[in-house]
């Protein structure tokens, strides 16, 4: 299993991270070694095995309907890198 | 002065009740053994060494008895667990400045119990790494040779405790960041049952596998702390709602009827005394009464591929919120909203961060999913019934902790070479049984070599029982420096 | 060539708990920005998220109402978008196993009742709001983030915009009825997707679809459809292909255009939410969540026209609202009289609701008063016509109806002896029209009644003045 260049791209658009020519050319090569590894996966047969959904048997564990206390608005904006007005600031989004 | 923080917790605990120390003594002595040390070590990311001394100057001030195991006894924090008006950056430089407005459940637990935090310490940036080295900020050194790495992730705690920067220590273990560096550094390492101790405040990486678990120099260290931590979380919807077991009970059981499973197939391709070391636990074991089973365990390299296809999965949503609008690091200069994005991420992340962000992603998209991840989890139930097997023919299964002692800084810079280092750790994540890694004596090179103690989910009593047998015949002398 | 207009739709409805989905902040509407979010919501490093049993339990009944298998085994699972508003950069939704699926709504179209299939209903929670109003640059609001939602998914079994509304409208009254979203368009709480295609006329063949999200009126959805058959058709007529796209909908100049996809490519990652675990209902539970499901606006419906003999077009109207029907029922029980109540509450009262702008629950009296002002015209206290000046009283929200009655001196002269005192001195004082009457014109009574309401100001009770009258006349008469 070897990725193709594009897909190294593509892949870096959704994770939104962006790598010159020369990273893309040394990750094509290190994903498709882990890919090529990762086959070992497909050496398995795995016909009606049922993919693990939780490795513990917990089912069920909810919370009870309360509103209580938010953050005081100092804490929620306290790490924010830009607010204006109460809100979060991001460049202009445009819809 | 050296005398202190060369004790044990239950030395230290003993001290307090008896009067012989005051808090105060004993994290002042381990105040100075930061201010000497931590420049050659490079443990601590940020330090509350001023805030510690108050804190123990109040429990001498009050006059009582300590309530707790850890009330009025120093320790430190891996910096991927979350702590409330103290920096938390989980070695990255995404979360450079990043000051937490809340608490993560141990640490409350142990602020409750009266534990005094030293400080938070390196790890690979967001625990993804078998070093160390992959910490945007400092390189940890083996404090058993500095040219060494520490193991990894939680490569700062291990070295805390080995270099008695601090009596205990919490990690986190995804495929084996707490029993790894823990081999690495001569100490006991625990990661519990998947689900014992809470993840909540755990700075994640992949969710299905993180686990909380303890650093200690010895094995009943590991399991008075872990009682005070292990316990039901109504904000960790995994946490284990069961009844917890009493870890300490069965200390000093006796051996005799218990079984061991052994693998004879994992002899191949270890450093030769750590061959000799598991050899000689089999003789040791045998000694105590126990009998050994040879088994079969397949899907080793499977678990291994699997594991990283799932933790990177996971990992590649997990970190998808480190995007500059809430907190953390925003890239100065960017044009729109999703330059923002590709170029606060793109500076903020460390290249191993990167990679694993791209291979789970890639696993996950769409027309991969079923080839990688479906897969992959599949291959979890597969691995998780092979355990069921053995602990089916034995109470425990013995295995080396790692294929070699520490190795050198660079040493290995190939991704595949750095995942193999945790080939016999990844197994009990992958399952979520729990594992300790326990020291198991020395190298030609002096380093130490760690053994591995596995059981099925909830068996940590008869873990710390096993080990702590172990360590009572070999003793801890040895790795006294 | 004739075409076929193929309508599915996505509705998202805000449930109608107290907290958030995976935390304990507020869901309340309205309140300043970011003051309800916490760690969890804001998806700080290091949270966990513990599903509402709310949410669950609300799910379950909005698939009941819509009849729905409730699956004994769900599971939440990750979304995965960069977005501002979406704070963990995931939307934790349901992907291959929501938590019912396979339902039918019928509806009433032109007489004629039509299946509409529901695909699935799923929980999810809401993301943020981003607000325009920086010169240089986008706000996130924070509060919406992790209401929970439900997703109604349907079949594309809708044909046209009045269908589409009719649907909408049932949807929205059956939530409302089983409490589990209040349903306020106004604040969004209700949303509509339209998925619209067309093809030829008896075609099998589906068309390329667009797909508009975030309607949130009924007049708007009806229009936007309306807007969207006619661009498709036409575009198809001149030949040009339609685009698979998302449009936006401009409610104000009634006219829709294509939206950029915000995502390049919609490859969301889907997989199982590993912070959560799953969500197990036994058969008992799924029982028990029917059992206890309230009257259904169709149910109810006919159940007022059977039990209170009310015409189909009054139960029809009183049962498409909640408050309507509780209002009515509520009245009922204190005042046997049905069909009086529903001319009030259909006739009379929703004029003053729309000109003091409030809805039937912020009415400024309550179902004893309206039963109250009705048994005044049954008993003749009061005409038909003085109540309705009573009820414009009444809403000012003061006094209740008697008090009114009494104190503007409303009531109707009933007492018989006054009466005949005031009657025998007019039929004195008019001798021509006894006269009249005596020859046989009997239009003379008309005048007398005129008198002696002029004598009263109109508050004679009609029925015995004129009984009265004719007793004095004959007298007279001899």
């Amino acid at each position: 299993m070897k990725i193709s260049k594009d897909e190294v791209k593509y892949v870096a658009g959704l994770a939104r991270i962006s790598f010159d020519e020369d990273e893309i050319d040394k990750l094509q090569s290190e994903l498709s070694a882990v890919l090529e590894y990762a086959d070992a996966l497909n050496k398995v047969d795995t016909e009606g095995v049922a993919p693990t959904e939780h490795i513990l048997p917990i089912k069920n564990v909810f919370r009870k309907d309360e509103a209580k206390e938010s953050l005081p608005l100092e804490e929620v904006f306290k790490n924010a890198p830009d607010t204006e007005a109460g809100g979060f600031k991001v460049p202009k989004v445009i819809e | 002065m050296s005398e202190i923080i060369t004790k044990s917790v239950k030395e230290l605990n003993k001290a307090l009740s008896d009067g012989e120390l005051s808090s105060s003594e004993i994290t002042q002595a381990f105040v100075d053994k930061i201010k000497e040390d931590d420049d050659t070590y490079e443990v601590f990311l940020t330090k509350t060494l001023d805030e510690a001394l108050n804190e123990a100057k109040a429990f001498d001030e009050k006059g009582q008895a300590p309530r707790t195991i850890v009330d009025g006894l120093p320790y430190v924090l891996k910096d991927n667990i979350v702590t409330k008006d103290i920096r938390t950056t989980a070695a990255s430089k995404i979360l450079d400045n990043f000051i937490p407005p809340y608490d993560a459940s141990v640490y409350e637990d142990l602020n409750e119990d009266g534990a005094i935090l030293l400080g938070k310490v390196n790890m690979d940036e967001f625990a993804m790494g078998s070093s160390t080295e992959n910490s945007a900020y400092r390189k940890t050194k083996n404090p058993w040779d500095l040219t060494r790495v520490p193991g990894g992730s939680s490569g700062g705690s291990a070295a805390a405790v080995s270099a008695h920067l601090a009596p205990f220590a919490l990690g986190s273990d995804t495929g084996g960041s707490i029993r790894q560096p823990a081999a690495y550094t001569g100490v006991v390492g625990v990661k519990p049952t998947y689900g014992l101790v809470s993840r909540y405040g755990l700075i994640a990486f992949a969710s299905s596998l993180d686990q909380i678990g303890t650093f200690t120099n010895t094995v009943e260290d590991a399991a008075l702390i872990l009682s005070r931590i292990a316990k039901n979380d109504k904000k960790d919807s995994t946490s284990f709602s069961g009844t917890y077991p009493d870890f300490i009970k069965d200390l000093e059981a006796p051996l005799t009827g218990r079984t061991i499973a052994v693998v004879p197939a994992f002899e191949e391709g270890l450093q030769d005394e750590i061959r000799d070391s598991l050899k000689e636990a089999i003789d040791v074991y045998k000694d105590l009464g126990a009998e050994i089973v040879e088994v079969d365990f397949k899907l080793l390299e499977q678990a291994l591929s699997a594991y990283y296809m799932i933790a990177s999965a996971e990992a590649s949503s997990n970190l998808a919120r480190y995007d500059g609008v809430r907190y953390g690091v925003r890239a100065q200069d960017y044009d729109g909203l999703v330059d923002m994005y590709v170029k606060t991420r793109t500076e903020g992340f460390g290249p191993e961060v990167k990679r694993r962000i791209m291979l789970g992603t890639y696993a996950l998209s769409s027309g991969y999913y079923d080839a990688f991840y479906k897969k992959a989890m599949q291959i979890r139930t597969l691995v998780v019934n092979e355990y069921d097997k053995i602990f089916k023919k034995a109470d425990l299964l013995l295995t080396p902790t790692t294929a070699t002692t520490a190795f050198k800084f660079g040493e290995r810079s190939d991704p595949i070479e750095m995942y193999l280092s945790d080939l016999y750790t990844i197994p009990a994540n992958i399952s979520g049984i729990p594992a300790l890694s326990m020291p198991a004596g020395l190298d030609k090179n002096g380093l130490p070599i760690g053994l591995q103690l596995s059981g099925p989910a909830l068996s940590e009593g008869l873990l710390f029982n096993a080990a702590h047998a172990y360590e009572k015949v070999t003793g801890n002398e040895k790795l006294e420096r | 060539m004739d075409y076929d207009i193929v309508i599915g739709m996505e509705i998202h409805a805000e449930l109608a708990t107290k907290s958030k989905i995976f935390c304990s902040c507020s869901t309340e509407f309205g309140a300043e920005e970011n003051t309800h979010a916490c760690p969890v919501c804001l998806g700080l490093p290091g949270v966990l998220p513990v599903i509402n049993e709310k949410v669950v339990e609300y799910a379950a009944r909005a698939g009941l109402a819509l009849n729905c298998e409730i699956a004994n085994f769900s599971k939440m699972d990750r979304k995965n978008y960069f977005y501002p508003d979406l704070p963990k950069a995931y939307q934790t939704s349901q992907f291959d196993l929501p938590i019912c699926t396979g339902g039918t709504v019928e509806i009433d179209v032109d007489g004629e009742t039509k299946p509409i299939g529901i695909t699935r209903i799923h929980i999810e929670e809401d993301a943020g709001k981003l607000l325009h109003e920086s010169a240089d640059g986008t706000l996130v609001d924070t509060n919406r983030c992790g209401v929970p939602l439900i997703e109604i998914v349907t079949e594309p079994d809708i044909t046209s915009a009045e269908e589409a509304k009719i649907f909408a409208e049932k949807i929205r009254n059956t939530l409302e009825y089983t409490g589990v979203s209040d349903c306020k368009m106004e604040e969004g709480s209700i949303r509509f997707d339209v998925n619209l295609s067309v093809k030829p006329k008896g075609s099998d063949t589906l068309g390329t679809r667009t797909e508009m999200k975030n309607l949130n009126s009924f007049r708007a959805l009806e229009r936007a459809i309306q807007y969207e058959a006619r661009r498709q058709i036409t575009e198809l007529k001149k030949g040009h292909p339609i685009i698979q796209e998302t449009r936006k909908w401009d409610d104000t100049k009634g006219v829709s255009s294509s939206l950029r996809s915000k995502e390049e490519a919609h490859d969301y990652r889907y997989f199982p939410e590993p912070d959560l675990v799953p969500i197990v209902l036994t058969d008992e539970q799924i029982q028990k969540f029917r059992d206890e499901l309230p009257e259904l606006p169709e149910q109810k419906r006919a159940r007022y026209i059977k039990e209170y003999n009310l015409p189909e077009y009054d139960a029809g109207v009183l049962t498409s609202s909640k408050d309507t029907a509780r209002f009515f029922e509520e009245t009922v029980a204190l005042i046997d009289k049905p069909k009086a109540v529903s001319n009030w509450l259909m006739v009379e009262i929703p004029p003053h609701l729309k000109e003091a702008e409030i809805t039937i629950n912020e009415l400024p009296f309550e179902p004893k008063d309206l039963a109250e002002l009705i048994a005044m015209i049954e008993d003749g206290t009061i005409s038909g016509k003085i109540a309705k000046k009573v009820l414009t009283e009444m809403f000012k929200g003061e006094k209740a109806p008697k008090a009114i009655v009494e104190e503007k001196g409303w009531a109707q002269m009933s007492d018989a002896s006054e009466l005949e005192g005031i009657i025998e001195k007019i039929v004195e004082e008019n001798p021509k029209s006894v006269a009249d009457i005596a020859s046989g014109n009997e239009k003379a009574y008309g005048f007398l009644t005129g008198q002696v309401m002029k004598a009263t100001k109109g508050q004679a009770n009609p029925k015995l003045a004129n009984e009265i009258i004719r007793k004095k006349v004959k007298e007279k008469i001899g």
